[in-house]
């Protein structure tokens, strides 16, 4: 055992232990931090390798909507909807991803084709109003604390659930890392026809890859539905949440597994920080700063905080070995 | 035939004429920058809010105002150049594009900061015009006439002058072109505050038909963005057929279902028709 899983142990006790000594306010921010870390990260399964999509508001908004709808109109448990939903999710990915790699939409293409799939997402949502509430929103039946409803009202229920969510998908990042996966995707997004010319079957890698992004994406979608009790087309889909995946990720940064973690760390907290500093006299402070700090990632840090963070590291021990020669 | 449906078709074509001239500006940046400035459809919100605050804010005469809102966004889009995609102009293009989604985030909650989430009109009445029965709405109609005499004008100056033909040897070729002794710096920002001051003159004729909020942008940008990439980067012509088969799909559908189901239908015919047709409606 070394200092690193020194580190990691401390670190997971501490997450084990938080719930028995947090408000519930700071359980609401952690659940929330975690499910959204969760999601982060799941975009950024395709977005570290190219594929930056802007319709993954698309895949959260069917999968928090499909499980709620079964409840409601068929009593249908969540233990099944939310399969349905990540299933339907995954077939989306499937439909828009197949011919955008096999005609080779790539770039800023495929985010505006991805941008306007998670319009299609959302105003059917809102054009399905009788059923689904439209813009007003659905809530789903309450039936007390249950697994079967899975609906709890204590909050450390759901602290267990995102925290075992978010290490399922940092589990998932780190067997994308090790397997063949990895290098073979790297591989793609660096160049597709010398990929493909030593045998790399392109459209099955990126196809798979897509396919597991949607379907923790609209897993995330279900439990931050069933967390929140409450959904809104325009806060679990389209363009502004899809943005938010985006922004979020590469500000934590996209190509280091705890990079999105970050991200949703960081962006929630400001919100809150400001929020609470501020009352909300200055509704759009949170955001201008945001703004701002998202431009400026962008062109001085495109690897994100954490990219930055590991860099001055690799400094760092470079400094310390040439100091020990 | 019914006569709604009539109106249904002479309002889309309306429509048609303002969608195309919001995305005349962007498909002008796209096209010979080939950067998407994702945050377009704000930077027109913004011209809104100055016409708001000048004309009925401050009681300037309606035409100052509309052409400090035109010079002003013109400034602002060589600002947008200069301190945004230039440091990020050789990286990879999606790059540009969420360094301009930043600039979104900024606009949209500096304007709530400023004017709140209230929907604000300018309080310009225009008549409306009935004409056999249809009625059309003289905004949309003026809105209609400007986009056209725009893409004259545009076309002509890009076709017949120096500048124009620079303009369109960039877009074809940016590395050769320096070697013909033309600066490619000074092109960029150039297209750039025409884009902005596009953007101007559509504010303008937006501010007379819509309430101005800071989350305009949403309603338009993703329509805008279809509308370019569907008429082909940088194709004036396709861009503006693209802009009236779209309003026509939110126009006519709108009147056989409703609203948002007619922009999905619009929203998948664009999908659609990236994977039929990925270099725009009018390629060869």
């Amino acid at each position: 055992m070394n200092a690193r899983h020194a580190t990691l142990a401390g670190g997971f006790g501490i997450l084990v232990l938080l719930p028995f000594v947090s408000s519930p306010y700071v359980m609401h921010l952690l659940i929330q931090i975690l499910l959204w870390g969760f999601i982060y990260t799941a975009w950024s399964m395709m977005g570290r390798f190219g594929f930056v999509s802007l319709g993954h508001g698309a895949f959260m908004g069917i999968g928090a909507y499909v499980p709620a709808l079964l409840w409601n109109y068929y009593g249908l448990m969540p233990w099944i909807g939310i399969p349905l939903g990540v299933a339907l999710s995954v077939l989306l990915g499937l439909v828009i991803g197949y011919p955008c790699f096999r005609l080779k939409v790539i770039g800023h293409y495929f985010a505006l084709v991805t941008l306007a799939l998670s319009q299609v997402v959302l105003l059917s949502i809102v054009a399905a109003r009788d059923i689904t509430g439209g813009s007003l929103g659905l809530t789903p039946k309450a039936a007390g604390d249950s697994w079967y409803a899975l609906q709890f009202s204590d909050k450390r229920y759901f602290y267990v659930i995102s925290l075992l969510l978010w290490l399922g998908g940092l589990a998932v990042w780190r067997s994308i890392d090790r397997g063949i996966g990895r290098q073979v995707l790297d591989a793609i997004s660096e160049d597709e026809e010398a990929a493909a010319s030593i045998g790399i079957d392109v459209m099955r890698e990126k196809l798979r890859v897509t396919m597991i992004s949607a379907a923790l994406t609209a897993l995330g979608g279900a439990i931050y539905g069933q967390y929140l009790m409450y959904l809104n087309p325009e806060t679990v889909s389209g363009i502004a949440v899809s943005l938010q995946i985006v922004f979020a990720a590469i500000v934590g940064g996209m190509y280091a597994m705890l990079g999105p973690t970050v991200g949703a760390l960081l962006t929630i907290s400001l919100n809150e920080g400001l929020r609470v500093a501020f009352a909300t006299n200055f509704i759009g402070a949170a955001n201008t700063i945001y703004g701002v700090l998202l431009i400026l990632c962008i062109i001085f840090m495109p690897r994100g905080i954490v990219g930055l963070l590991e860099r001055m590291g690799v400094r760092r021990a470079r400094s310390n070995a040439v100091a020990a020669e | 035939m019914d006569i709604y449906l009539v109106e249904a078709i002479v309002n889309g074509l309306l429509l048609g004429g303002v969608l195309a001239l919001l995305a005349l500006g962007l498909n002008l940046i796209f096209g010979v920058i080939d950067v998407v400035w994702i945050a377009y459809a704000d930077i027109v919100m913004c011209g809104m809010y100055i016409l708001y605050w000048l004309y009925a804010g401050l009681g300037w005469p309606l035409p100052l105002a509309c052409a400090v809102a035109i010079v002003g966004l013109a400034a602002f889009g060589v600002l947008v150049h200069l301190l945004i995609i230039e440091p990020i102009l050789h990286s990879a293009p999606i790059n540009q594009l969420l360094a301009t989604g930043g600039l979104l985030f900024f606009l949209q909650s500096f304007a709530t900061l400023l004017f709140g989430t209230d929907f604000r009109n300018i309080g310009v009445r225009l008549p409306i015009i009935e004409l056999g029965g249809i009625y059309i709405s003289y905004a949309r109609l003026l809105a209609f006439a400007m986009a056209l005499i725009g893409a004259v004008v545009l076309y002509f100056f890009l076709k017949r002058t120096f500048i124009g033909t620079a303009i369109r040897a960039i877009a074809q070729d940016r590395d050769i072109i320096g070697l013909m002794g033309v600066d490619q710096r000074r092109i960029y920002l150039l297209t750039s505050a025409i884009g902005g001051g596009l953007a101007g003159l559509a504010a303008c004729l937006l501010a007379l038909q819509h309430d101005v909020h800071p989350f305009i942008g949403n309603t338009f940008g993703p329509l805008i963005f279809m509308i370019c990439v569907l008429g082909g980067l940088g194709d004036m012509i396709g861009g503006f057929i693209a802009a009236f088969i779209i309003s026509q799909i939110i126009s006519i559908g709108g009147y056989y279902s409703n609203t948002e189901l007619s922009y999905v239908l619009a929203f998948t015919f664009f999908i659609v028709l990236m994977f039929v047709r990925p270099r725009g409606i009018l390629a060869r």
